[in-house]
């Protein structure tokens, strides 16, 4: 499998990026160095084996549902790039 | 005086030889004059004179630990409330965290002095600090040459004796092989014995935070100030600590030390071979038994973390979008090309590969074919370890197959710079506790580390066995040349 320009193009905006014709094309060639040192993986059969997807056989917490995190907004809105009244502010999304 | 470790530091301030404000105020001014590593990100001197006059209070009150008064550097990507957070990237330029992470608010309460910030890799992607958007860090050792990554500035610091320890992270061997390419003691801890909280995530199943420090003594000293069960972390391990320091002491005649085929295959410089061969005839000589073992998917390691790690890194990096805090983009024309224009300019190259990747292999078609698969090998790497267990208490090989290698020498090509984590992203996919420690130097003077892996939740035996080993070498005694 190999990726071409527009395929990267395609997963740039999977994840909210954008590139240059010439970004796509330099991204493309390292991307494909990538995959096929990944498809090594095909060379070891896996078929029955259960995936594993973290280090620790282990059942999230619970807790008591109760009120543990105070009123904080004002200080974590400080860092915003744009807000107002405890909004955070984006570019108009509903005309 | 700058040159000392934790502990000796830590004597000489009860024995009021110096106080912590005198030692943090030549510290500070030694960072300066070697500002040309680019060790730091931020120097904080204001936090730091001032938890070095609170530390001189508690010690002139008789009621010091053996932490407090010692000067550290945080990596720059645990959440310090007092001081920015950048993550080696732009898209946290500005960012103050509302909090501290545990880790951090830990080693305060235990007395330490924060200098500052190191400079990382940033988002932790990289094995040499050249992928920071603040420029790359130089090895102390030569100054041409990386000084490992992605916990490079954390690993230049110490190595230039800028400060005795400093914190890492490690999600595929970042404390591991910077320890281990500036002649470091560096212990990534198991999975979950080190709360994650304010640690800015990369990929979550994998992320550990550590200790680099001049001896794996004062590693345990201060792992012992970090572990621990924390609540706000939902994978920390809730079972008691052992006491390290204790352990460190005990004789290592009759532990089994397991020498992996896979480790000293080919593609392992001559030079780094033989002195991991000679550091295991001194563990030999030590008592210990050396046993052969296998961990025959090894050759999968680093094709299935390449491919798990960025698979948690595209969804965990979601959340740079420009919207509650970090960088924004000047100019957009939609809410779309906001997140789009803020992340293109925010992230550097390495991270935008990892995205790239991340969202390729998690996409419809081919989640299969390489997620779930990486995913199955995950299981067959992690139950070798369990296998090789069940003969041997620790796993020991070359924590890097090569020694330092010059600035600029891999970036363009992301495959081989990928291969440096060869020997120790396995200990991660497994969750295992893994550290490094000084074994030798090569003919151009560079160092060489010993990489121990042990089982889950004993890191006292990784200790221990490291400890012994110091005692009966001087590898972790060296200085690099002009900084003695």
């Amino acid at each position: 499998m190999s990726l071409n320009p527009d395929q990267i193009q395609q997963l740039a905006r999977l994840v909210r990026l954008k590139f240059t014709e010439n970004e796509a094309d330099d991204f493309s060639g390292q991307l494909n160095d990538i995959i096929r040192m990944v498809e090594q993986m095909n060379q070891v059969d896996t078929d029955p084996i259960q995936p594993m997807s973290h280090p620790q056989d282990m059942k999230l917490r619970m807790r008591a549902d109760t009120v543990t995190e105070t009123d904080q907004h004002e200080k974590l809105q400080s860092g915003a790039p744009a807000s107002d009244s405890g909004l955070y502010l984006v570019p108009r999304v509903v005309e | 005086m700058e040159c000392r470790t934790v502990l000796e530091h830590s004597k000489a301030l009860r024995g009021k030889e110096y106080s912590s404000l005198e030692l943090t105020q030549a510290m500070l001014e030694r960072a300066q004059s070697c500002a040309s590593l680019n060790a730091y990100i931020t120097l904080s001197p204001e936090v730091a004179l001032k938890q070095a006059s609170t530390a001189d209070k508690l010690i002139g009150k008789g009621k010091a630990g053996p932490l407090t008064g010692i000067p550290l550097v945080h990596k720059d990507l645990f959440c310090t409330k007092d001081v920015r957070t950048t993550c080696g990237s732009r898209i946290l330029d500005n960012f103050i965290s509302p909090y501290n992470a545990t880790l951090v608010e830990k080693l305060q309460q235990a007395g330490m002095v924060m200098l500052g910030k190191a400079n990382m890799d940033e988002f932790a992607m990289g094995s040499s600090t050249e992928n920071s958007y603040y420029g790359p860090t130089r090895n102390p050792w030569d100054h041409e040459r990386v000084p490992g990554g992605s916990s490079g500035g954390s690993a230049a610091a110490v190595a230039a004796r800028l400060a005795p320890v400093a914190t890492g992270t490690d999600t595929g061997g970042s404390i591991r092989q910077p320890a281990a390419l500036c002649g470091l003691s560096g212990i990534k801890p198991s999975y979950g014995r080190v709360s994650r909280y304010g640690m800015v995530a990369f990929a979550s199943s994998l992320d550990q935070g550590g200790v680099m420090a001049l001896t794996s003594e004062d590693c345990a000293y201060v792992l012992q100030a970090i572990s621990g069960f924390d609540e706000k972390d939902s994978t920390s391990v809730n079972q008691a600590v052992p006491d390290y320091i204790h352990s460190l002491s005990e004789p290592i005649s009759g532990k089994i030390i397991g020498l992996p085929r896979e480790f000293f295959a080919d593609g392992v410089d001559k030079p780094v071979s033989q002195a991991i061969r000679e550091s295991i005839s001194v563990l030999e000589q030590l008592g210990a038994r050396i046993v052969d073992i296998e961990l025959p998917n090894s050759a999968a390691a680093i094709p299935c973390y390449y491919v798990l790690a960025p698979a948690e890194a595209s969804s965990n990096l979601a959340r740079f979008d420009g919207v509650r805090y970090g960088h924004r983009a000047s100019e957009y024309s939609d809410i779309v090309d906001m997140y789009e224009s803020t992340r293109s300019e925010g992230f550097g190259p390495e991270v935008k590969r990892r995205l790239l990747i991340g969202a390729y292999v998690l996409s419809i078609g081919y989640f299969e074919a390489y997620y779930v698969k990486a995913q199955k090998l995950r299981r067959l790497i992690a139950d070798d370890f369990s296998k090789a267990f069940e003969q041997c208490d620790v796993i020991v090989g070359p924590t890097t197959p090569t020694t330092a290698f010059p600035i600029g020498q891999k970036t363009d090509d992301p495959v081989q710079m990928y291969l440096n984590d060869i020997f120790t992203n396995s200990a991660n996919l497994a969750g295992l506790p893994a550290m490094s420690i000084p074994s030798g130097f090569d003919n151009q003077g560079l160092p060489i580390g010993l990489h121990l892996i042990g089982k889950y939740l004993d890191e006292a035996t990784i200790l221990n066995i490291a400890h012994q080993y110091q005692l009966h070498t001087d590898w972790h005694q060296r200085i690099p040349e002009g900084y003695a």
